[in-house]
Formats: structure tokens, C-alpha cells, sequence
């Protein structure tokens, strides 16, 4: 290891006390508890994968949104605040709040009130089998390399802050995220990540008090920022990108096409990890409200992620530099600065607490789609439930224990949101491509659906792989996962039509429910007392998310 | 099926551990030394986080105690 290295991760560890375990403690005692009472809630596969479909709209939009913010995203987030500054904030407004709100005005009812376990069996039943499998089996790795992330992203901190050796700190994180899920199922991730979102808020809040106070508050944050390496574009976030002369190098095609549709539609509204949690809510409305209910506070995690990004830079001149600190390492700078003992455990537990919650929502989205996509649609499906119970609950041990094993493959990425990015561009452009050209378009044939999936992944693979090789060049990192999934996209796209003009359609009597403008008739209201409400009408939320969305872009224009 | 309220509410688990939290910091906070509180920039991080934590998990134990229930009405099964 060279010794900046070693330098920077000394400056990192954390004065932490017997106070500060304790905190730590209790929250993991209170974790095991909720699996241990959530197993006894289990009685069957629907029970485990979808928490028997109960839960209401606040605790399922609370769930979807801390499923996205995994310590890798309050981490990652800050480390683009504090590299790429207020443009950032694109992945919280555009990147989020209007692929939210579609998906649960258009998106939702289709996917719920077809009674599917997940995206991947809607893919079959709109498509075919061949469909579900592919995206079943890219889903499901995709899943297992993000929680080696997780894991390894937590190694690292936990080696930086309490000098934790790295294989403990995977062994014990990975072990405690086992018991939960194979405990208590879904039920028992959704709860912990409801339980995690509010710790982690309540640790990060206090940084950014001190931080700003030391800064001199909002209008010394921005004088110190002109000031800094990001210097005047690190406060804003539409101004140059009619060129790409921006610290994302990006122009603002590639920021709406690329990022607002193709990449935040694709992650959004297909990834299973989060689309799973708006499927165990109560009813209809419930399930269309998750994501329009996480869609609020979304709007405002910057607060506590992206202006700590920002005091760092400010704080730490030596942030991103040779021999200096990583970017990653901006929160724990600041939590070693500014917390003393007793906050400063809310915030580590916080933050540990966000890792296991981002790994276990990949692993409880890996263990559904293995167990009900691979193994039941395409391996054996003639077991009684129980025995799905059962192999859901095996290959959640295989889940952590394969994730274990990938967690390094996250070593070789200095920037860990950038690998997650490229990621989600390979896999859920296309697939939001053919989703949505299925549903709109009652023709698209059955093979349509493969051959546009697979053509897409393909091209979004290969798109990052010659930027890699620097065959192309896309100037950052990020600007290539924006294109990379707008090419996914496209050539979805065509694709699709190509091979949808060659073949014969699907009968209309299959695609009832499944395609807009064929509604299912046989599928009752479901509609609870008070659903009609205003206050729960999800037009009426999701239209007031958008506009606030808008109008917080108007002091970063 | 009969479906009882099938898993203790949230509400009370993070009522409870905000509570537990909250006391926690508060206490500290009361007794934090003149080192602590300049490290914060001269705010006493632990107190106000401390009574802010109580006030949330009070919050949440309260809107558990006006609104048990908010479990679904057993609707009519599909299957």
C-alpha cells in the first residue's frame, strides 16, 4: 500500500468510544429484532418476497426511496458535490423526481394490478419466457455485483473510521444483513430501511449544521466555493451546457435525453430492487403513491449529501488530490471534524446502517427474481409454496455469499457512483426501452421484446467498453454512462420495431392488463375509504413534485 | 384469511430507538465539556440533537397512538 494511502486513511479514523458502540449496538440489536418478529409474520412465499402485499403507502415509499440511498449513494453523491459541485444536483431533480412520478401515474397500475412477484415475470407475461429469463439473469448479477459494492464500499470505510480490518467488517455486515432477510424476507429489509433513512438523516443533519456554520452559512458556502477548484460552475447546474464547457463536461442533450429519460426512466421504473417495494403495498393506490411519496423527500436529500460535498471541498483543499483524501472520503472527513462523541455514533451507525440497507435491497431483489424468474418459471415450478419459501431463504445466503466474492471487483473504480452508473446503463436503458415501447404499443411481438433487450444490452456494454478502451471519448466518466444509455436505448428501440414488423403479435385476449388501452375487466377496484381524497390522488402529489422540482433549479440555474 | 395486523408497527420501533437516542445524546449533551462543544463550532451538537431525537420518536409513538390501525380492511381475495 503506498503511504499517501496509508496517510489519508489515518486521517480518517475517527475518535470514536465506548459511547459510540453502544449507539451502534442498540441499532443492531433493534434490527435483529424486527427479524426475528417479522419471521414469525412469514407464512408464505407471497408473505416472504412481497410482504404479503400490506404494507401502506408511506412506510413502501419511504422503503423505495432509502432502497436507493445505500451508503454508496450518500457517499457517492457527496463525492460528485464535491468534484462535479451543484451539477449534482441533476441526479436528484431531473435524474429522479419525473421518472418517479411516471411510474406511479402510468407505470403502476399495470405492474400491480397484474399480480406479478416482479418485473421480470411481467416480461413474460407481456413477452415471453425467453424475455423474462434475460432480464431475470442480468438483473440477477447486476444485483449480486452492486452488493459486493456495497460490501466492499463498506470494508473501506469501516477500515478508515474504526481501523475495523476489511474482512471483519465484510463478515459481520454481511452476517447481519443475512439474518435479517433470510429471517423476515422482504418484510424485514423494507422495515430496516425505513429504520435507517430516518438514523442516517439524524447523523447527517448535525454536519451539515457545524459545517455550515463554519463556512459562514448558505451565502460564505458560495463565496468559498467560487473561490475553490470548482470556482463559479460549481454553483450551478444549466449554466454552459449549450456547450460542454462544465465541470460534468456534459451538454444539456445529454443531461435531459441521457440522464432525465433514458437513464433515470430505466433505473426508476425497471429496477426490480425498487419497483418491489411499491408491489407490497396494500392496494392500487398505495402501490402508485410509493414512488410518488418517496419522489418528496428525495427532493431534498441534497441537504445531506450534496452540500457536504461542498464543505468539504471548501474545508479540505487537499480533497480529490494526489496523496490527499479521496472525494468518497468527504462525509467521514467532516463527521471526524465536527461530531463529538454521541452524535458521531448516530452518524457512523447511520451510515453502516445505509450500507446494509442498500446491500439488502439488492439481496432481497436477487433472491425473488432467482427463486421466482430462474428457478420456479424455467427450473422445476411444481413444489409447494413453502419449498419457494425455503429456496428463497438459500439463495439469499448464496446472494450474500457471491456478493462477498465480488466485492472486489469493486476495488479497481476510484469514484464508486460511476461504477454503479455504468452499471445501471447496461442494464435497465434498454429495458425501459422495451417496456415502455410494450406497453404503448399493443403490436410489439413477443420477440420483439428479446431481440430488442438483448441487442440493447449489448450495445450499452460495448458503448462503455470503447470508451474504456478510448476509442471513443466522452470526457468524464459519467457524460459516458449518459450516452452509453441513450445508445442502449435507441438501438432498443429500432430493434424492436424491425423485428415486431417480421413476426405475428400476440392475441389481444393475452394482453389484457398488460398493454395501455386493454384493460383488464376481470380485476376488481380495490380501493380503500379515503383513497379518493385529494391528498392521496396520485395526479395531483406527483404533479406538485415535478413543480417543486422545477422550482428548486431556480437558485442553481 | 383473516389478516391481523401481521407485524408490530414501525412506528413504535423508531418511536422507541429515536426515544432511546434521543435520551441518550441529551444526557451526554448536558454533560459535554468545553472541548466537545468547540469541535461543533461552539454548538451543542449533542444536546440539540439529543432533544430534537426525543421530539421525533415522541412524534412517532404519539401518531401510532392516535391512528393504530392503519392496516388494510382483509379485502376480498383473488386467489
Amino acid at each position: 500500500m503506498p503511504d499517501a494511502q496509508l496517510l489519508a486513511a489515518q486521517d480518517l479514523r475517527l475518535d470514536v468510544n465506548v459511547l459510540d458502540y453502544a449507539i451502534l449496538a442498540l441499532y443492531f440489536l433493534v434490527v435483529l429484532g424486527i427479524g426475528f418478529a417479522a419471521k414469525r409474520a412469514v407464512r408464505t412465499s407471497l408473505d416472504f418476497f412481497l410482504s404479503g402485499r400490506a404494507l401502506p403507502a408511506w412506510i413502501t415509499g419511504l422503503a423505495f426511496m432509502s432502497a436507493n440511498l445505500g451508503a454508496t449513494e450518500v457517499l457517492g453523491m457527496a463525492a460528485n458535490g464535491a468534484q462535479y459541485g451543484a451539477m449534482t444536483l441533476h441526479y436528484y431533480w431531473i435524474g429522479a423526481v419525473p421518472a418517479m412520478v411516471f411510474l406511479g401515474v402510468v407505470m403502476m397500475p399495470f405492474y400491480y394490478r397484474s399480480k406479478v412477484h416482479s418485473v421480470p415475470e411481467f416480461m413474460r407475461r407481456r413477452f415471453n419466457g425467453a424475455t423474462q429469463l434475460l432480464n431475470a439473469g442480468t438483473f440477477a448479477v447486476a444485483q449480486i455485483l452492486i452488493a459486493g459494492i456495497n460490501l466492499y464500499a463498506l470494508a473501506l470505510i469501516m477500515d478508515a473510521m474504526l481501523g475495523w480490518p476489511l474482512w471483519l467488517s465484510v463478515l459481520v455486515s454481511a452476517a447481519i444483513v443475512l439474518a435479517y432477510i433470510t429471517l423476515g424476507g422482504l418484510s424485514s429489509a423494507i422495515y430496516n430501511e425505513v429504520m435507517q433513512f430516518f438514523v442516517i438523516v439524524a447523523g447527517l443533519v448535525p454536519v451539515v449544521i457545524i459545517g455550515l456554520t463554519r463556512v459562514g452559512g448558505f451565502s460564505g458556502l458560495g463565496e468559498k466555493v467560487k473561490q475553490s477548484v470548482l470556482g463559479e460552475g460549481g454553483l450551478h447546474t444549466w449554466a454552459h451546457t449549450a456547450g460542454t464547457d462544465n465541470p460534468l463536461n456534459a451538454n444539456w442533450i445529454g443531461l435531459v435525453f441521457g440522464l432525465g429519460f433514458v437513464l433515470s426512466f430505466g433505473y426508476w421504473t425497471t429496477n426490480f430492487a425498487e419497483v418491489q417495494r411499491a408491489l407490497s403495498a396494500r392496494n392500487t393506490t398505495a402501490a402508485r403513491l410509493t414512488p410518488i411519496v418517496a419522489a418528496y423527500p428525495k427532493l431534498v436529500i441534497p441537504v445531506v449529501t450534496v452540500i457536504p460535498g461542498l464543505i468539504a471541498v471548501v474545508l479540505f483543499g487537499n480533497l480529490g488530490k494526489d496523496g490527499g483524501p479521496t472525494y468518497n472520503e468527504a462525509i467521514p472527513l467532516l463527521m471526524n471534524e465536527f461530531l463529538p462523541n454521541g452524535v458521531l455514533g448516530v452518524a457512523v451507525t447511520g451510515l453502516l446502517a445505509s450500507f446494509m440497507a442498500g446491500m439488502a435491497a439488492n439481496i432481497s431483489g436477487f433472491n425473488t427474481v432467482f427463486t421466482q424468474d430462474i428457478w420456479k418459471a424455467h427450473i422445476n415450478g411444481d413444489h409447494p409454496d413453502e419449498w419457494y419459501v425455503r429456496l428463497g431463504r438459500i439463495a439469499t445466503v448464496v446472494g450474500v455469499l457471491a456478493g462477498i466474492g465480488t466485492a472486489f471487483i469493486a476495488a479497481g473504480f476510484g469514484n464508486i457512483m460511476n461504477y454503479l452508473q455504468s452499471l445501471f446503463s447496461f442494464f435497465n436503458a434498454p429495458l425501459f426501452a422495451t417496456f415502455i415501447i410494450g406497453l404503448f404499443w399493443r403490436r410489439m411481438t413477443a420477440w420483439a421484446g428479446f431481440w430488442g433487450l438483448l441487442s440493447g444490452t449489448v450495445c450499452a456494454f460495448a458503448s462503455y467498453i470503447l470508451y474504456k478502451a478510448g476509442v471513443v471519448d466522452f470526457g468524464t466518466e459519467l457524460n459516458a454512462s449518459f450516452w452509453g444509455a441513450g445508445i442502449a436505448f435507441v438501438v432498443d428501440a429500432i430493434v424492436s420495431v424491425v423485428v415486431t414488423l417480421a413476426t405475428t403479435p400476440k392475441p389481444d385476449s393475452e394482453l389484457r392488463g398488460l398493454v395501455y388501452g386493454l384493460s383488464d375487466a376481470s380485476v376488481s377496484d380495490d380501493a380503500l375509504a379515503g383513497d379518493a381524497a385529494w391528498y392521496r390522488s396520485p395526479l395531483v402529489l406527483g404533479a406538485g413534485a415535478v413543480v417543486l422540482a422545477a422550482a428548486f433549479y431556480l437558485p442553481f440555474l | 384469511m383473516a389478516a391481523p395486523q401481521r407485524l408490530f408497527d414501525i412506528r413504535r420501533v423508531i418511536g422507541g430507538l429515536f426515544l432511546a437516542y434521543g435520551l441518550i445524546l441529551t444526557v451526554t449533551g448536558l454533560f459535554d465539556g468545553a472541548q466537545e462543544i468547540q469541535k461543533a463550532e461552539g454548538i451543542r451538537i449533542n444536546l440539540w440533537a439529543g432533544i430534537a431525537m426525543l421530539v421525533v420518536g415522541g412524534a412517532f409513538l404519539l401518531w401510532e397512538r392516535l391512528r393504530p390501525s392503519d392496516a388494510p380492511s382483509p379485502s376480498d381475495e383473488q386467489e
